[in-house]
């Protein structure tokens, strides 16, 4: 069957039926009560929940066969405590798992691929799939297809009974004995937790795990002791040197500067941009870079911000010290001076996952929000938009929130360069459809910004960017413009088999991926 | 043009190609390929291989390609450069003025 957007996707895989994208506001959540497994409890006896090892915890969890375990990315490509849980479980002799972290980073030694060759994992869901497992399921490694869910869509998913979690195992850079756990304290504080608050109040069982044991009350909490079964101290939970991340470096590249300040010039130039506008610019090099320029827009013009969403960086940490913006809603911190922020500031605070993009809540903040910045891997002429698979086939990304954003945000704004090396970035066809055109206010390029005629809000952007005298091109010149630099690419063959379904954020699928063929 | 002894043009920094001609006594042209876009652009690049050695009228030489995603006009231009080289001769920019 073909949905929404043009896309051929089967009816069901295994014992998984597709329901098809519909339309980016077309689907009405359930009216059931919230799923979760958490049950009442006593207290624990003895005024303690630690355990001498994660082998320990796996067991009074009572971990089986065919469960579901659960981790957050917070530590990112540092992350140690998924290696040490998944080898722990392992030992037990457990298997046939399903793995349903936040996001899987590119860890190596262990590498999930192991644990999927080996049996222990047989089923993963989560927003990305990157390095190593990404291109080894492309290739075809798992034989149940991987499900892709935006940040938004995976706290849905889960309060909808589509994802339910048995054990839960939440990394923190400190807790205390009796489970409450924080990311923002500790040799390695990572920041905000907020991708685990969905899991600490909707998993059967949650298992803190630390290297760094304080006092009781651990503070500040970010998982409360009410949620948690056991703590683990371990040796280490990461590698410091890549959890703590200093401040990204700004791009010197010319071409990522041109497009970053050509994407402040189109918020700046939009009538939305007023005192108490809202925004969130992301971590990508360009999006860094935007930040810079639009805080000289903010500058120059006296504006202040109400709000900055999502994952942080050290650029909008500046410009919140500078006063240009009043609170910092910290679903994510992306480095070092961002995750030590929440701790030090009144108005940078860390805020549940759920409560940043979950579309079927009461409401999340990026339905507030003004401007959204995103990156993208490849834009089509319908203004879909790639950010999961590269050209040549490789996983290159994960959804992150990027289709949340975009929904939400009044104008969203995709930047990115119309060619990488020999490859085209606008094309007339997206391999993977993830976010969905409707939802694409503009994208900005080197080469012009193109509005998005089937955008809500085109006739008022167009109205004011022409008054501020950008250029505007159509998304087919850029088309044309990238294909007479690069060629025309041989399309990537593919088998029938479905490797990756690709959900949008109301649970629907918008596109699948199928098995690579590799000549 | 004949192929009188090694030569190597352009670099492998990302968007370039390192093209080497060699001399390929008795066996006409032969290519060997490295691409990081091999996938999507291979047959095109081989193709512009053997057009431009028609084009300089080699008929005869080994090419070596290690390509970082260059673009269409730097391989040729890349590969018009390295024939040069190995045949110890100067591009003729008459053509050009065509």
């Amino acid at each position: 069957m073909k949905n929404a957007v043009g896309r051929e996707i089967p009816e069901r895989i295994g014992d998984y039926a597709l329901k098809p994208y519909e339309g980016a506001y077309a689907v009405d959540p359930s009216k059931e009560p919230v799923h979760s497994l958490r049950t009442a409890a006593k207290p624990a006896a003895g005024g303690t929940k630690l355990l001498g090892t994660i082998e320990e915890a796996v067991r009074a969890c009572g971990l089986k066969d065919g469960m579901t375990i659960s981790f957050h990315h917070s530590f990112r490509e540092g992350d140690e405590i998924v290696g040490q849980v998944l080898t722990a479980i392992r030992a037990l002799g457990i298997r046939g798992l399903r793995f349903a972290p936040s996001a899987v980073v590119n860890i190596k030694n262990p590498s999930i691929v192991d644990f999927v060759k080996d049996g222990t994992i047989d089923r993963i869901e989560a927003s990305g799939i990157r390095g190593e497992l990404g291109d080894a399921v492309l290739a075809g490694l798992m034989e149940k297809p991987v499900i892709l869910r935006t940040h938004g869509s995976r706290p849905r998913a889960i309060e909808a009974g589509e994802l339910s979690i048995d054990v839960a195992f939440i990394g923190a850079s400190a807790a205390d004995s009796y489970g409450n756990a924080t990311g923002q304290i500790g040799p390695n504080a990572c920041g905000s937790l907020g991708y685990s608050f969905i899991d600490a109040t909707a998993a059967g069982r949650v298992v803190v795990v630390t290297d760094y044991l304080v006092e009781y009350p651990c503070c500040p909490a970010s998982i409360s002791q009410q949620y948690v079964d056991y703590v683990v101290k371990v040796e280490r939970i990461g590698d410091p040197e890549k959890i703590g991340m200093g401040a990204a470096r700004l791009t010197k590249n010319p071409r990522d500067l041109l497009i970053a300040e050509r994407a402040a010039r189109v918020m700046a130039a939009s009538r939305l941009f007023k005192d108490n506008f809202s925004f969130q610019t992301g971590a990508g090099a360009i999006s860094i870079a935007c930040t810079k320029y639009l805080e000289e827009q903010m500058e120059e013009r006296s504006i202040k911000a109400s709000f900055a969403l999502g994952g942080m960086t050290a650029a909008i940490v500046e410009m919140y010290k500078k006063g240009l913006v009043r609170v910092l809603e910290c679903s994510q911190s992306f480095d070092a001076v961002a995750a030590r922020a929440i701790a030090e500031e009144p108005g940078i605070v860390e805020i549940d996952n759920a409560l940043y993009a979950n579309p079927f809540t009461k409401g999340a903040m990026l339905d507030r929000l003004n401007f959204g910045v995103l990156a993208a891997l490849e834009v089509d002429t319908d203004f879909n938009v790639n950010i999961l698979t590269g050209s040549s086939g490789e996983m290159m990304g994960g959804l992150g929130g990027g289709p949340d954003v975009a929904a939400g945000a009044d104008i969203s704004i995709v930047c990115l360069p119309v060619i990488r090396g020999r490859t085209p970035s606008v094309t007339k066809r997206v391999f993977t459809c993830c976010t969905p055109g409707e939802t694409v206010a503009c994208v900005v390029t080197e080469a012009g910004i193109a509005l998005n005629p089937r955008h809500a809000r085109y006739a008022e952007l167009k109205e004011d960017l022409e008054r501020a005298n950008l250029k505007l091109v159509t998304i087919e010149e850029l088309q044309k413009l990238a294909e007479s630099l690069t060629g025309v690419p041989k399309p990537i063959e593919t088998t029938d088999k479905v490797v990756c379904v690709v959900e949008y954020r109301d649970g629907t699928v918008i596109d699948v991926i199928r098995e690579i063929k590799r000549g | 043009m004949e192929i009188k002894k090694p030569a190597v043009a352009g670099s492998l920094e990302s968007s370039d190609c390192q093209i080497t001609v060699e001399p390929n006594p008795g066996q006409g042209i032969s290519v060997h390929l490295e691409s990081d876009v091999k996938a999507m652009f291979g047959d095109s690049i081989l193709e512009t291989v053997h057009t431009v050695l028609k084009e300089l009228s080699v008929p005869e030489a080994h090419v070596e390609l290690r390509d970082r995603g260059a673009l269409d006009c730097v391989i040729r231009a890349r590969l018009q450069c390295a024939v040069c080289r190995a045949a110890e001769t100067a591009y003729d920019w008459t053509k050009e003025d065509a």
